[in-house]
């Protein structure tokens, strides 16, 4: 007997973004990245598609944070204190498809860095590497303020993907970007319609869908995911029954929620029934990504690099290859 | 899809008697329809009409039982494609092979294996629940005594083996309450059939999807209602797309041919990407999965998502911000604070509670956001902190006034002694995890 296929075609389409520009583009990267384009749900290739896969960004931080769990230890070690030297790791050894910079260092209880230390920073991690930048300010709105313009204007012509303006705190960061050439994030927290709203005030500041990320705050598996993932299932079904608005690309900071996890660091002596920490943590990462991918994710950042190649063997596994 | 009132309307009797309390049968279709009225409402209707009309209004995916009793594993009556629209309501089963080419000590130590994949969760103990055991001998003999063993461990077995008379003398002697039979095929399904008759367990129809209809069809004719579909997929892209069909179908079309619960096997022998591969298949409506992998850190990832993923939605994402005990508080139990986003609240909750020293924690309003969160949103802060303190009524409650906030918002100590006057700010770790250590060794000396 043959069964009827029911397939969803959508309204609309994932607006597309790319991050970096190369030499021609006025820009020094080798490589950019594009993501977004979907036209179908997450990896539903046979209704629709999804030109650009989703990429992998690794996660650095600037010298300021000193408490790595042991596994994220062992594989940088003293590189952790480096930044230039990290991200070319993550690039030339691990493969990193983008080097997503985290500015910790610029909030006041991690050492209150200056915009000068940010963009020396920012200029070190430029040079040392050629895939395209990501640049995350510390999340405290008077630094965040004080400190991205700076980095903005350092970076200029590169097509970085800047963040993150919220719904309290664009402005500054929307204009930047304007005015420097860089795609923004809009942060919102696992609220659709602050996401939605967000998307609309920076729109209003005049940068254009192909230059919007959204990132809709996620958990890692056992810390809320659940409401990230339905949360982005939802915007991802919006943005496909044609909602302009909620048609932006997805970033998640997989990395940085996975390595909070308890069950991603704690030691095998002190949790028997678990199994070694190494594997699991790894783990804990790589399936916080994975889920993270069937709701919507487009780029995922992420921390360490069997994490990162495990997710990337799924994404292969996902797209038929 | 449930049936229109004209298609309920052929099957009445056609009098208009008004017995049923309406004037006319195709009020009362439309009524039945729209679910307003009771078939039994009307005493003239034939048993063919009531048969037709109760398979109409069985679920679109069939439930299905796997076991007995208090461990029994309920699959399907799924009604949503996405959690978001109501909430995925059966957690899917998962199992672990067994071979039964195993030899005895070999079996036994997987079995401890499997019993092992067993974890506390915010109070909840959760597990990998059943055992796949596989006639990888062909030997009948050594079938039933795998069986057995899985029988005897407690887990919930499947039975695989495509050799009918294997299955019945397993199924019939292993000791396995209810077992899932693995499987019914287009070449055996009469046998098979035969067996699920006359032992009452449910069966999987292993066949591509084209002949899986006819496979279930047969299974039907035979008397099975109780059927796990297998469309054959082990690609992982082959799988998402086959089961979103089949959730479609039932779903959208009440296709009772695929109304049925899917059991899906991981394909990689590497257990974190055959973990990561039962995450997808679990996402995306696998009711059960199968996999290689015994490995607990492999397990607790992924038992701990299946957790999150069937979590109904509807569960408000806030606590309400009030004063909370947890266990039996003293005047010298110490105060925490933090915040009414849920998951925040019950993983400092559960840290506390894994401590065993009785404490307070005081919940401030952040609108359901995390620590950092609704600090750096200034919701967080040491006024709404200490607005909190004050009506909570704690204060008239302990007597030492030591308030333990979260490490990640040291910064607040200063001024929140200033708002706090009598109380001492002490710094607590920054993530939960560390809250047992810090009650224990460090909240007694202050
Ligand atoms: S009782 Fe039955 S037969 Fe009589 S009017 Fe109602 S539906 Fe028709």
């Amino acid at each position: 007997m043959a069964i009827e296929v029911l397939t969803d075609k959508a309204a609309g389409a994932i607006a597309t973004v790319t991050i970096g520009a190369t030499k021609a583009e006025g820009g020094t990267r080798e490589s950019v990245v594009t993501v977004g384009g979907e036209t179908c749900l997450p990896f539903h290739l046979k209704e629709g598609v999804m030109p650009h896969p989703p990429v992998i960004a690794m996660e650095i931080c600037d010298r300021a944070k000193t408490d790595w769990p042991p596994e994220i230890e062992r594989v940088f070690g003293a590189r952790l204190k480096d930044p230039p030297a990290w991200a070319e790791a993550c690039e030339k050894q691990y493969g990193a498809q983008a080097i997503c910079l985290r500015l910790l260092g610029a909030h006041s209880d991690y050492g209150n860095n200056s915009a000068d230390d940010c963009v020396s920073t920012v200029r070190e991690v430029l040079s040392a590497t050629t895939v395209p930048l990501i640049i995350v300010g510390p999340g405290q709105k008077d630094k965040d303020n004080e400190i991205m313009p700076a980095c903005s204007q350092a970076a200029k012509g590169e097509k970085c993907l800047l963040g993150s303006a919220t719904q309290d705190n664009y402005k500054t960061l929307a204009a930047s970007c304007l005015a420097d050439g860089h795609s923004i994030i809009g942060e919102s927290p696992i609220d659709i319609n602050i996401a939605k709203q967000v998307n609309i005030l920076i729109s209003e500041m005049g940068l254009p869908p192909g230059r919007i990320v959204m990132d809709p705050t996620v958990g890692a598996v056992g810390y809320g995911i659940e409401y990230a993932y339905s949360i982005m299932e939802r915007g991802r079904l919006a943005a496909l029954g044609g909602d302009k608005m909620m048609a932006m690309p997805v970033i998640c900071f997989v990395g940085k929620e996975a390595w909070r996890a308890k069950e991603a660091k704690v030691d095998q002596s002190e949790a028997p029934a678990w199994g070694p920490a190494m594997e699991r943590g790894i783990l804990w990462e790589a399936m916080t990504a994975t889920v993270l991918l069937i709701a919507g994710a487009d780029i995922l950042v992420m921390r360490h690099p069997d994490a990162v190649e495990k997710v990337r063997g799924v994404i292969g596994e996902l797209l038929g290859k | 899809m449930a049936l229109s009132g004209l298609d309920i309307y052929k099957l009445l009797p056609k009098t208009n008697c008004k017995e049923c309390g309406k004037p006319t049968c195709l009020a009362f279709a439309m009524a039945l329809a729209q679910k307003k009225a009771e078939l039994s409402q009307c005493p003239h209707v034939s048993d063919q009409a009531k048969e037709a009309l109760g398979a109409a209004s069985a679920p679109p995916i069939r439930l299905v039982t796997i076991g007995e009793g208090e461990n029994k594993l309920e699959i399907g009556n799924e009604t949503v494609l996405f959690r978001h629209e109501a909430t995925f309501f059966h957690p899917t089963g998962l199992a672990v092979t067994l071979s039964d080419s195993l030899d005895g000590t070999a079996l036994a130590r997987r079995i401890e294996a499997v019993k092992a994949l067993r974890f506390d969760r915010v109070g909840r103990s959760v597990r990998v629940e059943m055992l796949f055991v596989r006639n990888d001998s062909g030997d009948a003999g050594k079938f039933l005594a795998a069986a057995k063993a899985a029988a005897g461990s407690g887990l919930l077995v499947i039975l695989a083996s495509e050799d009918p008379a294997a299955m019945e003398k397993a199924a019939r002697e292993s000791g396995a309450k209810k077992p899932l039979l693995y499987a019914a095929t287009p070449a055996n399904a009469n046998g098979m059939a035969a067996v699920a008759k006359a032992t009452g367990c449910p069966v999987v129809a292993k066949a591509p999807p084209d002949k899986l209809v006819d496979l279930t069809a047969a299974l039907n004719a035979a008397g099975i209602k109780d059927i796990v579909l297998d469309p054959e997929f082990r690609r992982l892209d082959e799988c998402l797309w086959a089961q979103t069909q089949i959730r479609r179908l039932a779903l959208r079309r009440t296709f009772r041919p695929l109304g049925y619960p899917v059991i899906a096997f991981t394909s990689s022998t590497d257990p974190a990407r055959a973990a990561l591969q039962a995450a997808v298949l679990m996402a995306k409506y696998a009711a059960i999965v199968v996999l290689e992998a015994v490995e607990p850190w492999a397990c607790l990832p992924l038992i701990t998502w299946r957790l999150n993923v069937y979590t109904d939605p509807q569960k408000p994402i806030q606590v309400e911000p009030k004063l909370y005990e947890v266990g039996a508080v003293s005047p010298d139990s110490p105060v925490l604070v933090t915040t009414n986003f849920s998951l925040t609240y019950f993983t400092v909750e559960g840290e506390v509670e894994a401590s065993r020293v009785p404490s307070y924690i005081v919940v401030v309003n952040t609108d359901g956001t995390s620590v950092l969160t609704a600090w750096a949103a200034e919701k967080f802060t040491a006024d709404s902190i200490a607005k909190a303190v004050r009506e909570s009524g704690v204060e008239s409650r302990v007597r030492k006034k030591r308030l333990v906030i979260p490490g990640g918002v040291a910064v607040l100590s200063g001024k929140l002694e200033e708002a706090l006057p009598g109380w001492k700010i002490c710094v607590g770790p920054r993530e939960a995890v560390g809250i047992p250590s810090y009650l224990k060794n460090v909240w007694p000396s202050l």
